[in-house]
């Protein structure tokens, strides 16, 4: 089968690969109809994640077909279309039990060398480094899932794969960063990067009830999609100082969350952004944390600051003082999608949700190293790459492909 | 003793580097409720540190081995059997051999044996001076060295003696890991028991086979792809709680274990602790043959009980061995599969 393969920093490339099969009873085999790139997997393809090795197959948004189940997957049936989330989860531990799957303590073979980095180890997930198991990547024409059962959600036929693929990250990622600011009436919340997880938790922060949503971004185009996803302001921080507009616009207070959709990549003006990519070269520091530095700082006291974006190792010159004495709350955590791709679902359904408005590149798997480099780049206004492996007749829109 | 303070208490002796060497865990006492299932024999402190006394027995014998190399001739004048630089280099050479073998800490009771053999040695030779009638030889000379030989035997057989009994002098591994475990103790209890389950997650095992209610058979994989197999026998035996085990006398390995299940408060499961002793096959040489090889004994246990914990709780063993990939670098051809999935 074809596949995208990791094949270096900034190289990826679709290669010739075995097809998967059955390895567990609880496995099954879904044959990939569209699946996307997502923004943490730029921090792979630009080697911030650790324990990449060549050869691993990348993704791990993808929806498909059932084609094969394990003799311990009696829910799913040869045929069904599911999506499948991004975090494996086994449904029966500590975690699990209480809903916080992307904390499974069972679907990790290499818990041991997340155990050394972070002291526990969080649930396995698909093509994301060995760090979280090695799991071979949606980004190919099949997948091996493991515990089926559990995971992949069954989606109506009505419903087109570009309307639920989101299912699988990003849009309950989106939901989760929102869901964490425990969001009141008439609350401010402000919300760092305008990429799909920051638009989807601008429109998530709305249906939770949010006063008024504050959307940071530097690219015009991306700004444009948070004004549509419901954000009443819009912050180019390239324009205006960003902690000053936020006390401005909230009469000194500062907003009562602040949802941090960025991570480890995060570019801000100024000399600290100097600092942090120096570190960073160094390898002083993994992870830029600006962004996290602004959001702390920005918040109001007594506030949740919600990271959504992905952070791997080590970051420096937090300001811990004002975490402290602010009372502020922070949470975080890869999302528990599986807690929450039914009530979505519904949403979608109901039409109260359509998550398509995000992709502005449709491209054949074959085309997966322009797409990286065009989404890492921001070419053409890029904020999502999709791959239609099995374009639906009914797909409105047609395809098409900037070959700049 | 709380949990979280046993807990303390196992990691400080982990830390200090103590678990590998020291006879009997606290810890392990206080789990099994007595001392290691009586695998070496009771005995009483010995007056003084026998480790100490083949110390000072080192230097000494390093000592005058370097005066018999150095000046043989005045050495033999000294204690009245005349010049004989050739024997006496040849003595002096075996005991700086010997002095630096008690000092390596090594085999410690193998080297105080030899000493003792050399003594033998020195005193039949001294025997043998006094018979010939040699000119040069000083009875008066002869017989005080004699003494002195006979005073350095005393202390080189106490040593030996005391050395032997010191319990484990051999090269024996402990380890110890813990795993809370959502199931509870009596499901773990039967799945455990059930001793041919044991392969199923301890990744050396080959296979457990019983042989009657107390005696079973256990065939691992050694290091270097040698197979080893052993008899073990179920010396406590506690339903619902846990057991011990133990090889039998005359196996190819000595080794024993407990595993205790402890049920976790409020409903949480049942935390799993395993602790094991083993001499490894080849002493220490397998054993350092076997951490070259990357099988660490801690991280073998801590993953063993991961494996029980995931096939308890899921039925399965989390892999992704068999998965496809795209074209391997060399490094990861060397690394995945091995120390990585």
């Amino acid at each position: 089968m074809k596949a995208v393969c990791w094949q270096g920093i900034g190289q990826v490339g679709v290669e010739d690969v075995p097809d998967p099969y059955i390895l567990n009873p609880r496995d099954a085999i879904v044959k990939v109809t569209a699946t996307a790139i997502c923004g943490s997997d730029l921090h792979l393809y630009d080697g911030y994640v650790p324990t990449m090795y060549r050869g691993d197959i990348l993704g791990h948004e993808f929806m498909g077909e059932v084609v094969e189940v394990g003799p311990g997957v009696s829910n799913l049936s040869v045929g069904d279309r599911v999506v499948v989330p991004f975090p494996i989860a086994c449904g029966n531990c500590f975690y699990c039990e209480r809903e916080l799957y992307s904390l499974c303590e069972n679907s990790n073979p290499n818990a041991q060398l997340a155990e050394r980095l972070w002291g526990h180890s969080p649930a396995g997930i698909f093509g994301y480094s060995h760090l979280t198991g090695g799991y071979a990547g949606g980004q190919a024409e099949y997948v091996r899932v493991p515990f089926a059962d559990v995971g992949p959600l069954v989606v109506p036929e009505s419903l087109e794969d570009e309307q639920v693929l989101f299912l699988s990250d990003v849009l309950p990622t989106g939901y989760m960063a929102a869901e964490q600011c425990d969001i009141e009436e008439g609350d401010t919340i402000a919300v760092w990067g305008c990429g799909p997880v920051g638009l989807f938790a601008i429109r998530s922060a709305k249906l939770l009830g949010a006063g008024r949503v504050i959307a940071i971004d530097r690219y015009p185009e991306r700004l444009g999609k948070a004004s549509a996803a419901g954000a009443e302001m819009t912050v180019n921080y390239e324009e205006v100082d960003v902690l000053e507009i936020l006390k401005e616009l909230t009469g000194g207070r500062g907003p009562d969350a602040c949802i941090d959709a960025v991570g480890m990549e995060a570019h801000v003006r100024g000399v600290s952004h100097a600092y942090d990519r120096i570190k960073q070269a160094m390898r002083l520091e993994s992870d830029r944390p600006a962004v996290l530095r602004q959001a702390i700082l920005a918040c109001r006291s007594g506030g949740v600051v919600s990271v959504a974006g992905v952070y791997g190792g080590f970051v420096d010159k937090m300001p811990f003082g004002a975490v402290m004495n602010k009372a502020i709350t922070i949470k975080s955590g890869q999302t528990h999608v599986h807690r929450y791709m039914r009530s979505l679902l519904e949403r979608i359904e109901s039409g109260e949700l359509d998550p398509s408005f995000i992709i502005t590149h449709r491209l054949s798997l074959d085309e997966a190293p322009l797409g990286y480099e065009m989404f890492r780049n921001k070419e053409d206004e890029c904020v999502k790459v999709v791959f239609l492996l099995v374009p639906r007749p009914s797909v409105a829109s047609p395809i098409s492909i900037p070959l700049s | 003793m709380s949990t979280g303070s046993q807990e303390h208490l196992r990691r400080a002796q982990q830390s200090s580097g103590a678990g590998a060497h020291t006879s009997v865990h606290p810890l392990y006492q206080e789990w099994v409720g007595y001392e290691a299932h009586d695998v070496h024999e009771e005995h009483e402190e010995p007056l003084v540190d026998p480790q100490l006394l083949a110390n000072a027995l080192g230097w000494f014998s390093i000592g005058l081995g370097l005066v018999q190399l150095l000046a043989p001739r005045a050495f033999g004048r000294a204690i009245g059997v005349g010049e004989h630089p050739v024997l006496v280099r040849a003595i002096g050479a075996r005991e700086v051999v010997n002095g630096i073998g008690l000092l390596s800490q090594r085999s410690t009771g193998t080297w105080a044996w030899s000493r003792v053999a050399g003594d033998a040695l020195d005193l039949s030779l001294l025997a043998i001076a006094a018979r010939r009638p040699a000119a040069d030889r000083d009875l008066q000379r002869l017989a005080l060295a004699t003494s002195a030989a006979l005073g350095v035997t005393s202390v080189d057989v106490y040593t030996a003696q005391a050395l032997a009994r010191v319990p484990v002098s051999e090269p024996a591994e402990m380890v110890s890991a813990s795993c809370a475990v959502n199931s509870s103790p009596q499901a773990l209890y039967a799945f455990w028991k059930d001793l041919a389950n044991l392969p199923r997650f301890m990744s050396h095992l080959e296979s457990v086979t019983r042989i009657d209610e107390r005696t079973s058979h256990w065939v691992a994989k050694g290091p270097a792809g040698m197979s080893v197999e052993w008899d073990a026998e179920i010396v406590r035996d506690d339903p619902d709680e846990g057991f011990s085990w133990q090889t039998v006398p005359g196996s190819e390995v000595t080794h024993e274990g407990t595993v205790r299940f402890d049920r976790d408060l409020a409903g949480r499961g049942t935390i799993v602790r395993v602790q094991m002793r083993y001499i490894p096959p080849a002493g220490r040489v397998g054993r350092q043959l076997g951490r070259l090889l990357g099988e660490d004994p801690q991280a073998q246990i801590e993953g063993d009980l991961r494996r029980l914990k995931q096939l308890i709780e899921t039925g399965e063993v989390a892999t992704t061995i068999g998965q496809p990939a795209g074209r391997r670098s060399v490094l990861g051809r060397v690394t995945l599969g091995r120390r990585l999935q």
